[in-house]
């Protein structure tokens, strides 16, 4: 299992090198943040520009290789991630945004999948019956709407609210109440609260594709042979299915985990501009807008190793309910 | 109380299963007496596996079942799910048939012995392992501590039927359901297999109820035999009685229609027509159709199981019945048989014909890959390892082997038409290493192949005219030729020519064969190669499949390869036979003299497996029983390949061992000019 498990981490490491250097490729091609300097007024010399953009090693007169090895090495000597546009830290940013989104991305997904799996499993067992057609309905709305029309629509729900009631019931801007005092359970609360709505935006959407996925897998074990053998030694219908059905069921999904996570962290670009969340996608959005490479870089990174963590808890989850995986 | 009443153990009365309005079961009647065998025999949708599930109340939610099953005098129709767990496994027990998908493949197959053990028994886990070795013993596995430990995807199908039986007699049941334990197997695995339940049978002292469509497995395990047909059983007999006095005749023409290893030749006797449709049952009996013994009156009220008050538990549900039992026909009395003109191997001299196949030393290997991104080869699978075959016009050439022989491996070989690895193919005097693309092309309207799974060899979405023109297309047929030739090969295999245009799904199994060879048939070749051409056709079916393949042979003087691992087919369609091991062939020659006086040990022990439809013959044969599962062929073993498994070797003195050790056998004839050869050191011994 170890040895499975590290052969797959330094496929990922890989896999992680070949992404960035993709991402910082891309980033360079694609954004020009000479015209950002030339667009200052007054507007600064060609030399000035040009020693600027060289101090922040964004200088596309640089060939892309030799600036990608100046900034991975920074990166890999001094964990330094560069200089944003505006000549601050990029460490200082990523460090204040990660706190935020990781805090949504995890529970949402984390809850999608949960919901998904219960969902999905409970549906395929009680296949074509009332509640199982209900959740194929729902899920399907679900499925049709975008996220941030969704996360539009739980936040006028909760504007609704607060007008019908005379004050905020559930908070939809931010992600704690400023100034706030107390202890630390009063804190939590209120971090509760306030990750209520984005969280739901983004675990809805999982749990309705992870559910349509885990009722495929789950009615094809329904019908499997071994939950027969399970029944006919004496163990009940519901001890069988969760301990011989679930578990061969849920083995397939560990893969749609890991690579539908990227499209939740899409989602979240949308989630955190709506609900003012200052996150790692709001600051996307905002340095592909000022050209700033090295700022979307490290948004990259981000979502690289993130991807990629998830892939390989993934395997940890699949190698974890599939011995046969790990010889 | 002072007197002991011989009481029944399992008494099912008037069992009837629905799906969803569609019956499946009709009105079931069984007793089964404590220790006995009662075999159930029927064809696909008979309704005998539905009537075992439904003993333990295993159908799925959308079946609907009523009537009485009593174990022990307590009803178990109707009762909570949570009572019937307590029963399953404790007091009856189950095995399926196939060991490949019955046990959860993420478990070991040690965990789930010992879960079958605690559900209900009060064992600690070491306790319940110990005894899990225990039984895993019991049924025959090597080392079984290790064996508690592996996962069922590590067990070999042989292995993993004894495991099943092992969990099955775990907590000592009663009773044992076996649905159909050994039609996944190859038969000298079934004969293990047979013998472990034997051995399960003796150390429980449980009662046995064998599911089978296999009358030769019934007649050598079965005390007490019940026939169903459409959902309910029409005649039930002890098993000697029912073998040779049947009384409905149902199981007349099922014991007519089985191929038999012990004699040869002459078209088999099929029942004609198949089996109905249960959602449209017409009124009276259901076989009427079929039967040549229908009058009217059957065709009004159907006959009810009943016998005469001395016929000793001899029932049937036949209004001839009566007549039958004392008649006693033979089944091709009863039933018409076609006639079949004799073959040109019949008729000619086997020198004076022209050679159509001559494959010598085939060789064909699968390297093994390892790696996710970087393959490499780390070894070699030696598939196909030094194949012999001679076929000459008009003859049948019977391909014998267990799974992973190499079988399917030598067609595909055979049917690139191109260079070999290793050897060398002669197709109709063509050496296939010289063809150009063209030639090799119009080589191929003269080697054609019929395969095993008629629903999956057709496309489901072309008329059956398309499928049979297409290989005419393929060759450039003119349009006329084509439309001439369909309706002409639909009637050849005797189907309506005016069903040309019907889909695929439209048609039985049996007549979706003989689609399948019409398709073959098309391009007029010379040699037909089938692949196990009838393992899938329901026994009455496939006894009018074979008549065909006959009548065919003889009309169009055909050669054909017929690939099966079932001996009685082989031996009742062929001429000659080639029996394979590991990828060699280690027999050849007239399959009377092979099959008569077989040579190598492998092919003896292969025969011996083979059960007979006939209860005394079946207890008097004597049997050998192979050792273990064939060797992986990813190794290649100095001297002879079946040496582990060789009861010749192992009954020799050791100092006539070292010629098995070292020396590879070749094939040599058993005299001079016979058409006889072995690979065997010892073929006498």
């Amino acid at each position: 299992m170890i040895r499975y498990l590290a052969k797959r981490l330094g496929y990922y490491a890989a896999l992680l090198i070949v992404a960035i250097f993709l991402a910082y490729a891309l980033s360079c091609t694609a954004l020009g943040p000479r015209t950002y300097f030339e667009a200052k007024q007054p507007r600064p010399s060609a030399a000035s520009v040009d020693r600027q953009l060289t101090a922040l090693n964004i200088n596309d007169h640089t060939p892309v290789v030799e600036r990608f090895g100046k900034w991975s090495k920074d990166l890999v000597l001094h964990a330094d991630l560069g200089r944003t546009i505006h000549n601050t830290s990029v460490n200082a940013e990523f460090g204040r945004r990660i706190v935020v989104s990781l805090r949504l991305l995890l529970i949402g997904s984390l809850l999608g999948m949960l919901l998904g799996v219960a969902g999905g499993a409970w549906s395929a067992v009680r296949q074509y019956r009332i509640s199982d057609r209900t959740l194929t309905l729902v899920s399907f709305v679900l499925l049709s709407t975008p996220v941030f029309l969704l996360a539009l629509l739980l936040k006028n729900g909760a504007i609704a609210a607060k007008d019908a009631v005379g004050h905020e019931v559930i908070p939809f801007t931010g992600y704690e109440t400023p100034g706030l005092s107390g202890g630390i359970g009063a804190h939590l609360a209120d971090w509760g609260l306030h990750l209520l709505l984005p969280t739901l935006s983004l675990a809805l959407g999982g749990l309705a594709m992870y559910s349509r996925y885990q009722r495929g897998t789950m009615l094809d074990v329904l019908g499997s042979d071994y939950l027969r053998t399970a029944e006919a030694k004496g163990l009940t219908r519901n001890r069988a299915l969760l301990k011989h059905g679930l578990r061969t069921a849920i083995i397939p999904m560990s893969t749609m985990f890991a690579y539908s996570f990227l499209g939740i962290f899409t989602g979240a670009t949308f989630t955190e501009s709506i609900f003012g969340w200052h996150g790692m996608g709001e600051w996307f959005i905002q340095a592909i807008n000022e050209q700033d490479i090295n700022s979307v870089v490290a948004v990259n990174l981000f979502a690289a190793v993130v991807v990629l963590a998830s892939g390989f808890l993934a395997d940890v989850l699949h190698a974890a309910l599939d011995p046969r995986v790990r010889s | 109380m002072t007197t002991a009443v011989e009481t029944d153990l399992l008494t099912v009365s008037d069992l009837t299963v629905d799906f969803a309005g569609v019956p499946a079961v009709r009105g079931v009647d069984l007793r089964l007496r404590r220790g006995e065998t009662l075999g159930i025999v029927g064809e696909s949708g008979s309704g005998k596996s539905v009537t075992s599930l439904a003993i333990l109340g295993l159908l799925p939610g959308t079946a609907a079942v009523s009537g009485s099953v009593k174990l022990d005098g307590r009803e178990l129709v109707g009762l909570p799910n949570k009572e019937l767990s307590a029963i399953r496994g404790r007091k009856v027990a189950m095995v399926f048939q196939d060991p490949l998908s019955a046990f959860t493949p993420v478990y070991r197959i040690g965990d789930q012995i010992v879960e079958a053990l605690r559900i209900h028994q009060d064992l600690d886990r070491a306790a319940a392992r110990k005894r899990a070795a225990e039984l895993l013993d019991l049924v025959g596995i090597p080392s079984p501590d290790r064996a508690l430990d592996s996962f069922p995807h590590e067990f070999s199908g042989g292995m993993r039927q004894r495991a099943m039986i092992a969990m099955a007699i775990a907590n000592d049941p009663d009773i044992l359901l076996a649905d159909e334990p050994t039609t996944a197997l190859d038969v000298t695995i079934q004969a293990q297999v047979l013998d472990v339940l034997r051995t399960a049978q003796r150390e429980t002292g449980a009662a046995l109820v064998l599911v089978s469509h296999d009358l030769g497995v019934i007649a050598g395990m079965a005390d007490r035999v019940a026939v169903m047909y459409a959902g309910r059983v029409v005649e039930t007999a002890g098993v000697d009685e029912l073998f040779a006095r049947p009384q409905h005749p149902y199981t007349l023409g099922l014991i007519g229609a089985v191929p038999r290893l012990d004699t040869s030749g002459g078209p088999l006797v099929p029942i004609p027509g198949g089996p109905p449709s249960l959602a449209a049952l017409p009124p009276g009996c259901p076989f009427a159709a079929r039967c040549p013994l229908a009058e009217d009156r059957c065709r009004t009220v159907e006959p009810e199981l009943l016998g005469r008050p001395d016929a000793d538990g001899h029932l049937a549900a036949c209004v001839r019945s009566a007549e039958l039992a004392e008649r006693a026909p033979a089944p091709s009395e009863v039933y018409p048989v076609p006639e079949v003109a004799p073959a040109v191997a019949d008729t000619a001299v086997r020198e004076d014909r022209e050679p159509v196949l001559r494959v010598s030393g085939l060789t064909k290997t699968f390297p093994v890959l390892k790696g996710s991104v970087f393959k490499r080869k780390v070894g070699e699978v030696y598939a196909v390892d030094g194949v012999e075959l001679d076929i000459r016009r008009g003859e049948t050439l019977g391909l014998v082997g267990e799974s992973g022989s190499g079988k399917s491996t030598t067609l595909f070989e055979l049917l690139h038409l191109a260079k070999p690895e290793a050897g060398r193919i002669e197709l109709l005097g063509q050496d296939t290493a010289q063809l150009d693309r063209a030639s090799a092309h119009r080589l191929r309207s003269d080697i054609q192949i019929v395969f095993q799974d008629p629903m999956a060899s057709l496309d489901p979405r072309m008329p059956i005219s398309d499928i049979i023109a297409e290989p005419l297309l393929a060759q450039g047929a003119a349009r006329e030729l084509i439309a001439r030739r369909v309706p002409e090969l639909l009637r050849q295999v005797g189907l309506e020519p005016a069903h040309a245009s019907r889909y695929p799904h439209q048609f039985s199994g049996g007549q979706r064969q003989r689609i399948s060879i019409a398709r073959a048939l098309a391009v007029s070749p010379q040699l037909l190669v089938l692949d196990e051409p009838v393992s899938a056709l329901d026994v009455s079916v496939q006894a009018g499949v074979l008549n065909l393949l006959q009548q065919l042979k003889a009309e169009l003087g055909l050669a054909y390869l017929f690939v099966s691992h079932d001996l009685s087919v082989i031996r009742h369609l062929s001429d000659r036979v080639s029996v394979m091991y590991l990828g060699r062939t280690v027999e050849a020659g007239a399959v009377d003299a092979v099959f008569e006086q077989p040579r190598h040990p492998y092919t003896r022990a292969l025969l011996s497996a083979v059960p007979l439809p006939d209860p005394a013959a079946e207890r008097n044969r004597t049997r050998i029983l192979l050792a273990g599962d064939p060797p992986s062929p990813t190794e290649r073993r100095t001297g002879c390949p079946f040496r582990a498994r060789c009861p010749v070797y192992a009954a020799l003195p050791a100092t006539r061992h070292a010629r098995c050790e070292t020396e590879t056998p070749v094939l040599t004839e058993a005299a001079p000019g016979q058409d006889h050869t072995a690979a065997c050191h010892y073929p006498e011994a």
